[in-house]
């Protein structure tokens, strides 16, 4: 923990000692399992998910040895499947959100001038819950129970009679685990987006990236019960013999299929919008500008999460349904790439009108332009029946989502990550080892990626463990698994430069990239209080705005200072204006005995042992009671009257 | 004596040369065609089941609109690209910020512009999916196809006899393919021929396959469908009309009698055996129906859904114990001592 060496302007020693006693967490090892504060919170979400990115590159390793070469033997049949099932999965659910809310915990109070989230014990508990879900499911693949019917887990393969095993429980159990931490997080972030602003950040104030937050949440609202629905079905067929997939006796397999995508397609948005949110974050300061056409961008990021609740189908082209409703779909799916569009353009434009400073982050953001282009393509055809009809299931569409995946989500974190390392560590990180790294990681994704469209053309299917030698294939295979080993090596390299900045990296001033957004004008890394005084925002880029630093140095006053207290100001939805401060809660061990309790539960359901099961459910019912138990202290303080 | 596997093989290489030769059904510049096959690396196209080169109506509809597609993309990606080097080479070092707000240029380039093309590519991708949805009258030649795990059984009605991962199909005629699945969802694609259908279990899909060329065309399984998903192929064979015919008139006929006292000590060993409980044989008293029909086995192109080829030492190491082969399978290890082998392996080699 840094110190700050001279109290800013406007904040006495006295009121910055006090801010500092109220806010303080032990430096014991309780302080650390019962931390509520954001910042940290946030860094575990990044360092959790970081590590579920190695486990899953590694599982994408050994299939890309596996498939070097026609008819390999390195892994087994039941292996491959397993591997390629937990690799999706963990990428998608235990990588990419996470990391992303990892982002968002960390950022969104500070980019919003506020002192914590507005929920700070649950948000200690949606990252308990998150770490203790991945830990389950991972634990299965040493068992060799791993999930092993793919990501995206079609019925009836999934149910009891054609998979036997724990395999596709933990699957079941795993996802409805992680769904609580999710949607605790979600709604968090609306909370604390909507009422804790800084005061005078009108809803048009609001950094893109917030806004990106922010959508997602709501994306993740309406989009994760249709997951968890289908989750529960799955379990409750497989386990106490309901028949909801089962279409020799009424159920219907397609219901599984319409429930995942309208949660999967959805979800494709809820992991690429936030990272989009990222880029509009880095450009304004190697831009040394504002980005382009902020309302565009806004009703952009608006528009696709409501669009995207209308495209499900096309993941199901080939099923057979009406054409009727495939033309729907299609003219659907085709409208959503505009939004993309748009804010492809407005980025294009922010280049083209500002001055470009080359550093990491920028070229992140370039190589994430590049990719995720040429994935938006390849999304758009998707759009086109027919042609989805013939690639769908390919090495083509694995191509395509890696572009947008890689392109539109892992790019802009790498670039965030580089960005924000002086804000999160207090370190700077060594120029030229990134630019290494970068290079890798983009050409290894190309070599990787690439010649997958055109294998998947040459008719290769996806999801095979080995495949009959064929001119068109066996040469492009060995290409991609190349690839994937470079990509592999430029990865290492951006862990090489995290640990490097933290061992020799020099100290980061507050704001080393002149930014444009709040957490810039915080000390690096911020105080547990993230504020000394809360600010008053003028405008847009309230870092590049002279009365908005003015309000935080001379024009602080007492009510932004709220040095009596854990205390941050809570604000009007749509103007900011102030309406109260209220009190924070102290740290607790409730999120993590809450979040033990349920791993108890989960597990004891996997292994069928009821009894077990009924007394961890007993015990998060009574622990959310101790928790919630209303505390006896007088009305002043908790700030209801006054 | 010559292999089935090879005659299939060269057959194929065959038609490949011959499209070459003769181009494909829809007009495509000769600079795509070299493109292709560049990208093929080598040239030699050989047997690739390549969607880019089709063999029939339907994928050739679906090539034409890849070209479109493709196109599209690069004058696009070149715009984008353009844009890009242009802030990179002049808009660094003392380049002067500029504020202006062109939400003009951004809603054009993003948005007009996109959205002309995109209607346009909608069009064109409408009167493609209803040109492939136009199913052939109740006339037309029909094949039954059941999808296993992981095989696929393949019957015409009215003929009384199975085979299994081989549809034959005359050449020039639209031939109506019946999908039922008797386990877990499958999908049938044939990238030169035809795009996918899903089968989808508790109900029945419909697709059609047009052959433009004798010759055959590979098919395979393109919905994950468990631990064999990999060898789950199957060959399409376009023959013309009375090459069909005949071959479908021996679909009821029994299967060729044994001849040598090997091939009849080998049907002896498959009737009596564990053998005729899951497969059937056509004439004799082997009639099970968990595996395929191996009434004509002997001619196939392959051994377990193209997981080995199908000759003499393939096909007695998959008797002896096919889990090494294609672990997983249904078909467990067989009891078979080792002067039996050799007369079971004459036996169904004989059967074409």
């Amino acid at each position: 923990m840094s110190t700050t060496t001279t109290p800013p302007p406007g904040v006495s020693a006295q009121d910055l000692a006090r801010l500092a006693e109220h806010w303080a967490e032990r430096p014991t090892l309780r302080g650390w399992f019962s931390t509520v504060d954001h910042k940290k919170i946030g860094r575990r979400y990044l360092v959790t998910a970081g590590f579920f990115f190695v486990l899953a590159g590694l599982s994408a390793l050994v299939m890309r040895t596996q498939l070097a070469r026609p008819e390999a033997g390195v892994v087994s049949p039941q292996e491959y499947n397993q591997l390629f099932s937990m690799h999706g999965t963990a990428m998608i659910f235990l990588f990419a959100t996470p990391m992303l809310f990892g982002f968002g915990n960390f950022l969104v109070p500070l980019m919003i001038g506020a002192r914590d989230m507005a929920f700070p014990r649950l948000n200690a508990f949606g990252y308990w819950v998150f770490l203790f879900a991945g830990l389950f499911m991972w634990a299965s693949l040493p068992f060799g129970a791993a999930p092993n019917n793919g990501w995206f887990a079609y019925a009836p393969l999934s149910e009891e009679q054609h998979n036997p095993g724990l395999h596709m429980d933990v699957y079941a159990l795993g996802l409805l685990f992680l769904g609580i931490s999710t949607t605790a997080a979600s709604i968090n972030f609306i909370v604390t987006a909507l009422k804790l602003r800084a005061p005078g950040m009108s809803l048009n104030r609001v950094p893109l990236f917030v806004w990106a937050i922010v959508a997602t949440a709501f994306m993740v609202i309406f989009a994760l019960p249709a997951l968890n629905a289908d989750n529960a079905m799955l379990f409750l067929d497989r386990r106490f013999g309901t028949h909801f997939f089962d279409p020799s006796a009424g159920g219907n397999v397609l219901l599984w299929q319409h429930l995942f995508w309208i949660f999967g397609h959805p979800d494709v948005y809820i992991i690429v919008m936030p990272a989009l949110g990222i880029v509009s974050a880095v450009l304004p300061a190697f831009t040394r500008r504002g980005v382009v056409g902020y309302p565009l961008i806004v009703l952009s990021i608006v528009s696709i999460s409501i669009i995207s609740f209308g495209v499900w189908v096309h993941h199901m082209f080939a099923t057979g349904l009406p054409q009727l409703s495939y033309s729907f779909f299609s003219a659907a799916s085709t409208i959503i790439t505009i939004p993309s569009g748009i804010q492809i353009f407005a980025w294009l434009a922010t280049m083209l009108l500002g001055r470009l400073v080359l550093r990491v982050p920028l070229l992140y953001v370039i190589g994430f332009v590049v990719t995720f282009v040429l994935g938006g393509f390849t999304g758009a055809m998707f759009a086109v029946t027919a042609f989805d009809q013939q690639v769908t299931d390919s090495y083509f569409v694995v191509a395509h989502f890696h572009y947008v995946l890689i392109g539109g989500a892992v790019f802009p974190m790498l670039a965030g990550i580089y960005y924000w390392l002086p804000k999160i560590t207090g370190r700077m990180y060594h120029e030229r080892l990134g630019r290494w790294a970068f290079w890798l990681v983009f050409a290894g994704m190309h070599v990787t990626f690439f010649p997958m469209h055109l294998y998947g053309l040459f008719g290769m299917p996806r999801r095979v463990y080995t495949y009959r030698s064929e001119p068109g294939w066996d040469g492009w295979n060995l290409v991609s698994t190349v690839g994937s080993y470079l990509l592999a090596v430029g990865l290492l390299l951006v862990l090489v430069g995290v640990v490097h900045a933290l061992r020799r990296g020099r100290p980061a001033p507050p704001d080393p990239w002149e930014g444009d957004s709040l957490e810039w004008t915080t000390a690096s890394p911020p105080e547990p209080y993230n504020f000394p005084v809360q600010p008053r925002v003028h405008s847009l880029h309230p870092a590049w705005d002279e009365r908005t630093a003015d309000s935080v140095g001379a024009g602080a006053t007492a009510d932004r200072i709220l040095s009596d207290g854990r205390r941050t100001l809570i604000t009007s939805e749509l103007d900011a204006h102030p309406e109260r401060a209220v009190q924070m809660p102290e740290s607790t061990l409730m999120p993590l005995v809450l979040a033990g309790a349920l791993l108890i539960f989960f597990t004891s359901m996997l292994l069928a042992w009821y009894p077990v099961a009924a007394v961890a459910a007993l015990a998060v019912v009574a622990t959310i009671a101790v928790w919630l138990w209303p505390p006896r202290r007088p009305d002043e303080e908790l700030g209801v009257a006054r | 004596m010559s292999l089935p596997v090879e005659k299939a093989a060269n057959l194929t290489v065959s038609v490949a040369r011959q499209a070459r030769r003769r181009g494909l059904p829809r007009r495509r510049p000769p600079v795509l065609t070299a493109l292709s096959g560049l990208l093929l690396l080598g040239g030699c196209a050989g047997d690739t089941p390549s969607a880019l080169s089709p063999g029939g109506a339907g994928a050739a509809r679906v090539a034409g609109l890849w070209w479109l597609l493709f196109w599209i993309s690069v004058a696009v990606f070149v715009e984008v690209m353009a844009l890009l080097v242009w802030a990179l080479v002049f808009r660094r070092g003392n380049a002067r910020v500029r504020h202006g707000q062109p939400l003009r240029f951004v809603t054009l380039a993003g948005a007009g512009l996109p959205l002309v093309i995109l209607v346009a590519v909608y069009g064109v991708g409408l009167r493609d999916l209803a040109a492939l949805g136009d199913r052939p009258g109740p006339d037309a030649p029909t094949v039954e196809v059941t999808g296993h795990k992981w095989w696929w059984e393949v019957r015409y009605p009215g003929a009384s006899g199975a085979t299994a991962n081989e549809i034959h199909i005359p050449v020039g005629e639209r031939v109506k393919v019946r999908l039922r699945t008797d386990d877990v969802l499958h999908s049938f694609w044939v990238p030169q021929l035809m795009p996918k259908t899903d089968l989808i279990a508790g109900e029945t899909r419909e697709t059609w396959l047009r052959a433009e060329r004798a010759g055959s065309y590979r098919g395979q399984c393109a919905e994950y469908c468990g631990t064999q998903h990999a060898h789950m192929a199957f060959l399409v064979v376009a023959q013309s009309r009375p090459d069909f015919d005949a071959w479908l008139a021996r679909l009821d006929d029994p299967a060729r009698e044994p001849r040598t006292d090997a091939e009849r000590r080998g049907q002896r060993a498959f009737v009596q055996g564990t053998c005729a409980a899951c497969h059937a044989v056509r004439g004799t008293g082997a009639a099970g129906r968990v595996g395929p029909d191996l009434s004509n086995v002997g001619s196939r192109w392959s051994i377990g859904a193209g997981a080995v080829p199908n000759d003499a030492g393939h096909l007695g190491g998959w008797i002896a114990n096919s889990q090494t082969v294609k672990p997983g399978n249904a078909m467990p290890p067989q009891p078979v001592d080792a002067a039996q082998l050799p007369d079971l392996i004459a036996y169904l080699r004989s059967l074409e």
